[in-house]
């Protein structure tokens, strides 16, 4: 293809000022997050949140940080699902559990955990392989609403009929209705799923690695990222798991862009689990 | 200007009229393909598959941060929005559906639009929803050319109509006439 030097858009001028401003103040660094998407959504915040340009938004959150959450509900994508892709859950039990099995203790990090559906459902899937007891999950995510969200496990009722058709096609061997009571409209998921659930702020861009994990689970994450950012990303995660440990990601997400690759190798290849290398 | 993308966006009866204009593009088509079809979230994609054999062009499902290819033609996976960046790679993406629909044919469009600008050429096919409208709006206001399958030709007419009402500007075209002005593409 032949590349036409396209002048940079004002926009593109104010969106990349926007995102220097809110790493700058705030320390929430979107400047590697993949653009399309990002100028996608920061376009509608500026229609819904009512201002003429993005510079009006920069200003406005500069100046009063009530304007930040709000702005962040536009900059991270709280799409979630319980046991979204079940034959990715399906394999987690069915290949990755038995060697999980051979551990005392298990460390398990859900790393960009949203409202908190896919903790909720490795929670219920442990439970169910009887491995509960002797885990500690972490769940993580930058967006301080959708960890509030997480951390009371209560999701609209009619949602339930869909996560429940995942828990049973994931090999679920409980019936999903046992792990929460339904009220009015909502379903509120028992206490004891998170009893063993540190939940944490924490951001895979600008934060440090998290020690001595046997699982993580990062899901729909790294697309949202450039092949830059991914790559740090990924370094993470090889320097957070144990060798051995196991990775797994979205089902169309991959390492290959990693200059890290290298330490991983594909565990199920189909459902994007790989295993971090003995050595 | 060349043209560095066709966009297309179809709905109900779509297949059959990608069956029409896919296989007619030339082994040497000179830009890329990317295709939005609605379909079911949960169904493995059997376009690709469908396709295949049937073109001349390499044809696959999209991946993200793929950089885009000339004569491939391209898929959105079902369940996530395909998008393009400015650098010429892929970008998926499982933002909200946007008219009910993820993949939805606006969000391809307009990311095309902006990445590419008057080297876009946007195509809205039979369908029964209004998605592809907005996107080919704003193909033609970044000086980029949009096409129409003519509405009275289309298998259902909805789509078609709602575009041509949002983007006065595109030509109505019947899917033979569409084929040659692709092909018309190749000698520019
Ligand atoms: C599309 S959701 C995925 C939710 C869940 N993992 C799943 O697959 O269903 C993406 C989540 O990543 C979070 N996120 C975005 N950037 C992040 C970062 N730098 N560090 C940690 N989490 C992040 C968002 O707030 C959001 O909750």
């Amino acid at each position: 293809m032949d590349a036409e030097v396209v002048s940079e858009s004002i926009e593109d001028i104010e969106i990349q000022l926007l995102l220097d401003a809110l790493y700058r103040h705030y320390h929430y660094d979107f400047r590697h997050y993949a653009r399309a998407s990002i100028k996608r959504r920061l376009l509608q915040a500026r229609t819904q949140l009512g201002y003429d340009s993005i510079s009006a938004i920069q200003s406005a959150v500069l100046h009063d940080e009530t304007i930040l959450p709000r702005l962040l509900n536009f900059l991270t994508v709280q799409v979630s699902e319980m046991f979204r892709d079940p034959s990715y859950f399906r394999a987690l039990r069915e290949k990755v559990v038995p060697h999980l099995r051979t551990y005392p203790s298990l460390k398990v990090w859900v790393a960009g955990c949203s409202h908190g559906e896919e903790l909720y459902s490795l929670s219920i899937l442990f439970a169910e392989e009887g491995l509960a007891d002797r885990t500690m999950f972490y769940a993580t995510d930058i967006n301080p609403a959708a960890l509030r969200a997480a951390q009371a496990g209560v999701y609209p009722l009619d949602r339930i009929r869909l996560f429940t058709e995942n828990h049973r096609l994931s090999g679920g061997h409980s019936s999903l209705s046992d792990h929460y009571t339904a009220n009015y409209d909502r379903a509120v998921f028992d206490k004891s799923l998170r009893k063993r659930t540190v939940f944490s702020d924490h951001s895979l861009v600008t934060d440090a690695a998290f020690g001595e994990m046997h699982l993580i689970s990062c899901r729909n994450v790294l697309i949202y990222f450039d092949r830059e950012l991914q790559d740090r990303v990924v370094g993470l995660f090889g320097e957070s798991l144990v060798r051995g440990g196991f990775l797994g990601i979205g089902s169309k997400e991959s390492l290959r862009f990693s200059a890290h690759a290298n330490q991983f190798a594909d565990f199920v290849r189909t459902e994007r689990i790989y295993r971090r290398n003995a050595r | 200007m060349s043209v560095r993308a066709v966009v297309i966006g179809t709905s109900a009866g779509g297949v059959q009229a990608l069956s029409h204009v896919l296989p007619a593009l030339p082994a040497d088509f000179p830009a890329p393909v990317l295709v939005v079809v609605h379909v079911p979230p949960r169904r493995k994609n059997a376009l690709v598959a469908l396709f295949a054999n049937k073109c001349q062009l390499a044809v696959k499902e999209a991946e993200d941060k793929e950089p885009l290819a000339p004569g491939t033609i391209y898929f959105a996976p079902p369940d996530y929005h395909l998008l393009v960046e400015t650098s010429g790679t892929i970008a998926l993406s499982s933002d909200e559906a946007v008219n009910y629909s993820r993949p939805a044919i606006d969000v391809l469009f307009e990311s095309a639009a902006d990445a590419f600008g008057p080297g876009t050429v946007g195509i809205v096919m039979t369908g029964a929803n209004y998605d592809g409208a907005q996107g080919l709006r704003a193909v033609c206001a970044a000086g980029g050319h949009g096409i129409v399958q003519t509405p009275a030709t289309a298998e259902v007419a909805t789509m078609p109509e709602a575009a041509l009402a949002a983007c006065p500007d595109a030509q109505a075209m019947r899917l033979e006439e569409i084929e040659h002005a692709l092909e018309a593409m190749l000698a520019r």
